[in-house]
């Protein structure tokens, strides 16, 4: 077994209140590189809960979630969003690209803030990402131009803008066609295959979550499934 | 484009709303102008009257008065007891400075200070059937030249000629005009003390200040001895200085050695300094008023933004920007805008007080004028840009912090 890229450690959520409301609990879970992994469950399970503990966007109440070694139960919140601009990648429901900006400019965003390499050598990057996942003529639109099924890969593409190792997406095909759900799908099976990064993906289609190579089943917020193996 | 992320961020929010931009710079412009075209004309306007007492006055004028009542020997004798005493009257003293002359040559030794002598005193002036009642000072001219620019304000004659004529009188012009004197003139001063002196206008001054110009004479201080009938006395030591502003310091030294009630030109004119500082308190309290209406308009601009562009918020986040990255994005179009309205604000403030600068009017009052006096001065358009900049800043503070403070989950949950 390949060393745990994104471990949960005994992890949980409570929303706290009058009435505490429990997200999720007790989640053990280890995740390796290249694995494609789809939570699933029924609604209001907890799936989107756990992937944004696992995305570092949201602290667990309980146990501590380990990136690539790392314990980030001591972390600040800069620290986290560092982890998050240079690891993670986010890919939501809906698209969320600026919409001032253009495709490029919105692929560039997450390479702007990490920095490090001359703005040309960013724009080469981004040209090429976009180029990778078919979008490469796209590149000077508006986000308002474009269909939703691209919009998604732009916002794919903005993923991947810092070479993540984690691609998080929460129902990234909940919005679109059947046709545009599977060619996001078989981009993120492309990446796992052959550049090693994990994707974990929360879907509640079927037949989507049967083509990855791992599922992981919530129900009330604890796994069904054995989270490690 | 090679301009900084947030920076990029920034202008596509405040470009996205074009028209709140320019409302919000245009409330900053407005402030800014106007602060700085009243500064200048308030400034202006208290430089000129500050010139014009200072010069037309001594700078430090010793009295012939104590600043505390002299203390009983009864009081003196049991010092710390009570001590009660019925019917007591003040001496009646021969009022005058003692030892004047030996004070004079004293202080003449000082360094930076000319001292002249004088004796002022009521007089009736009568010529014809007009009567004025007036201030006669008896002054020795060439020593009263060193100590104010009286001879600076002469309109018709020199103070000199005071002592080649016989009893000669030099009085401000609108006294002059009212008593209907013209040169060389001869009208009759009465005392207190009923001596009348017969004697002739030989100058006329005009100092700006209407109560000196209306209610001032001088004549020579042998003259003014004989109709006070107060011979040897002098009740006050005028003085000048090198340096005006050291006359506070001075002042007290010199009361402190000789016990005489000393003032200051800045004691002596507590009143109109007091007026000043009313001035400017109205003056900041007008532009602080105009600059909270500017602020809101920011308030409101970026609060608007900030709601508008929550999920953009939320996304950034997520991608990896701080929260101090989300709170300076938010920061910098507050100051964005409260720099372009700084600078409008400048070229307003400038325009406008050229524009005071070009009036012409005739108002008479405490002094005399035909235009606004204005004090150009750098130092307004730092304040009103510092101004305009604290403003913005505090007024994006407030909004930036909350949308730095916002939390992305839920953002993202309410968006689905």
């Amino acid at each position: 077994m390949t060393a745990a890229v994104v471990e949960a450690r005994g992890i949980g959520r409570v929303l706290p209140g009058p009435v505490p409301v429990t997200l999720v609990e007790g989640i053990d879970l280890s995740i390796g590189e290249g694995e494609f992994v789809a939570i699933t469950g029924p609604s209001g399970s907890g799936k989107s809960s756990l992937l944004y503990l696992l995305g570092l966007l949201d602290r667990p109440t309980s146990g501590t979630v380990i990136l690539e070694g790392r314990d980030t139960a001591e972390a600040d919140a800069a620290e986290l969003a560092a982890l998050r601009l240079s690891k993670l990648g986010f890919v939501f429901q809906f698209h969320f690209l600026l919409p001032e900006f253009t495709v490029l400019g919105n692929v560039m965003i997450p390479m702007r803030k990490l920095g490090g390499s001359p703005e040309a050598e960013l724009r080469t990057r981004a040209q090429a990402l976009l180029e990778d996942l078919g979008l490469g003529d796209q590149a000077a639109k508006l986000p308002s131009q474009l269909s939703g099924g691209q919009r998604q890969r732009v916002a794919i593409a903005r993923a991947l803008a810092n070479r993540p190792r984690v691609i998080l997406a929460d129902e990234p095909t909940g919005n679109l066609d059947t046709k545009s759900a599977q060619t996001v799908f078989d981009i993120f099976a492309r990446l796992a295959r052959e550049t090693g990064t994990t994707v974990i993906t929360v879907t509640h289609d079927e037949g989507l979550a049967a083509q990855t190579s791992r599922r992981v089943n919530l129900v009330d917020g604890r796994l069904v499934t054995p989270g490690v193996r | 484009m090679a301009r900084p992320l947030l920076l990029d961020l920034a202008l596509t929010h405040i470009l996205g709303r074009k028209r709140q931009t320019i409302v919000s710079v245009l409330g900053v412009a407005l402030g800014v102008g106007f602060f700085i075209a009243m500064a200048a004309l308030m400034q202006g306007f208290q430089g000129y009257f500050v010139d014009t007492v200072i010069n037309a006055s001594p700078h430090i004028t010793v009295r012939d008065q104590f600043r505390e009542p002299a203390v009983q020997p009864v009081a003196a004798a049991f010092r710390g007891g009570a001590v009660l005493l019925h019917g007591l009257k003040p001496r009646d003293e021969i009022r005058g400075i003692r030892k004047a002359g030996t004070i004079v040559s004293a202080l003449s030794e000082w360094p930076g200070l000319s001292v002249a002598p004088s004796l002022d005193g009521p007089v009736i002036l009568r010529y014809g059937s007009a009567d004025k009642s007036a201030v006669a000072i008896g002054i020795v001219p060439e020593r009263e030249v060193r100590v104010t620019q009286l001879e600076d304000d002469m309109v018709e004659g020199h103070l000199t000629d005071l002592a080649s004529a016989a009893n000669g009188i030099v009085m401000g012009l609108g006294l002059a005009s009212k008593l209907g004197a013209k040169m060389g003139d001869s009208l009759n001063a009465i005392s207190p003390a009923g001596v009348i002196l017969r004697v002739k206008v030989v100058g006329l001054f005009r100092t700006g200040i209407v109560s000196l110009d209306e209610g001032q004479a001088y004549i020579l201080l042998k003259k003014a001895q004989i109709l006070q009938s107060r011979a040897n006395v002098i009740n006050q030591i005028r003085i000048r200085l090198m340096e005006v502003d050291a006359a506070r310091e001075v002042a007290a030294r010199i009361e402190a050695l000789y016990g005489y009630r000393t003032e200051s030109w800045q004691e002596a004119n507590e009143g109109v300094f007091g007026v000043f500082r009313i001035q400017n308190a109205i003056m900041y309290s007008t532009v602080g008023a105009i600059m909270i209406v500017a602020a809101f308009g920011i308030y409101n601009i970026i609060s608007t933004v900030v709601y508008e562009k929550s999920r953009d918020i939320a996304i950034l986040k997520s991608i990896g920007l701080t929260e101090a990255d989300i709170r300076r994005t938010f920061l910098m179009q507050g100051l964005m805008i409260g720099m372009i309205g700084a600078v409008l604000g400048w070229i307003i403030g400038f325009g406008l007080t050229s524009l005071l600068g070009s009036i012409r009017f005739d108002v008479g009052g405490m002094v005399r004028n035909d235009r606004f006096f204005l004090a150009w001065s750098l130092s307004h358009y730092w304040i009103g840009g510092m101004f305009s900049l604290v403003a913005s800043a505090v007024a994006a503070w407030i909004p930036a912090r909350r949308a730095a403070a916002a939390n992305p989950v839920d953002i993202i949950r309410g968006a689905a």
